[in-house]
């Protein structure tokens, strides 16, 4: 088998998904553009967020900024390797990937959400997409994040 | 509208005034992100440090996405400052590496255009704080331009 990783007793999740949620609420730039759990699950998290006029990258066609995608993919990427780790650790993210599918439409809140598919000891792997309509996806991601980051 | 809009920004452009163009952004502007041209024509970004960016308090640490926007940003600023007409550029994808955790402080961030096709504009945008020679994020951009 390549690489070999256990994927036995060690890396079971364990962490109470009430206390991510505790953990994520209290996050300032979250609570700043006002982004909700909508749900948390074992390997998996969906965020949202309610549109802002402060949130528009692009004065003229009035779309949403990359950087609210980016930060909405991040956070439930990160949240859905959280809720698949054996105990409280940093986690840091490794790389992010993002393909814009189609321009997000003015007016409308946006919805994010992340499955963590593949953890082994030292790095998650986890995938992503944002959309306002399900069946009109915005945007998909990619992203790594290396655990235990402090000992980096 | 939308082309009073665009003429609007391109005269920021020739006036020189990125801050202008920066401003005209809501989301920079709520991220009271500022804007400098050197003289070589590169254009810095600077996020100040400011407790709204916080994504890791224990650190503490500026959350990812604010960093990831920053460099999407200052790919696209430095890409609208080098384009002839008045266009705003579509971000077709970006892929960013964190390269060490950005703390709290200033956060600078500049863009380098590696090829300008006539339909697709690929950027490289590193961001750093004390030391650009110690970049905490990097990526690089597919833009669609027109």
């Amino acid at each position: 088998m390549p690489g070999g990783e256990p994927d036995g007793a060690a890396l079971e999740p364990a962490i109470d998904l009430d206390v991510i949620r505790s953990f994520a609420v209290e996050i300032p730039f979250l609570k700043e553009i006002d982004t909700r759990i909508d749900t948390l699950e074992r390997g998996r998290c969906r965020l949202s967020l309610p549109w802002q006029d402060k949130l528009v990258g692009d004065p003229v066609s009035r779309v949403i900024h990359g950087g609210v995608i980016t930060t909405l993919l991040d956070s439930a990427s990160g949240m859905a390797v959280f809720s698949m780790i054996p105990k409280v650790m940093q986690i840091a993210t490794l790389d992010l990937r993002i393909d814009y599918l189609r321009p997000a439409v003015p007016d409308h809140g946006i919805r994010a959400e992340a499955e963590c598919y593949r953890l082994s000891r030292n790095v998650a792997f986890v995938r992503g997409r944002a959309f306002q309509d399900p069946d009109k996806q915005v945007a998909s991601s990619l992203a790594t994040f290396m655990l235990e980051s402090s000992t980096l | 509208m939308t082309e009073e809009h665009l003429a609007r920004l391109h005269k920021m452009k020739v006036q020189g005034r990125p801050q202008a163009l920066v401003d005209a952004i809501p989301y920079l502007k709520f991220l009271n992100v500022g804007a400098r041209l050197e003289a070589d024509g590169s254009l810095i970004c600077i996020l100040p440090n400011q407790e709204k960016t916080i994504g890791n308090p224990t650190l503490p640490a500026i959350h990812g996405g604010v960093i990831g926007g920053l460099l999407e940003s200052v790919a696209l600023l430095q890409l609208i400052w080098s384009l002839e007409g008045p266009s705003i550029p579509r971000t077709i994808n970006t892929s960013m590496d964190f390269l060490r955790s950005g703390q709290a402080k200033d956060t600078y961030a500049r863009g380098r255009i590696t090829k300008q096709g006539r339909r697709v504009a690929n950027v490289r945008a590193e961001a750093w704080q004390d030391d650009p020679a110690r970049p905490i994020a990097a990526a690089h951009g597919h833009f669609l331009l027109g």
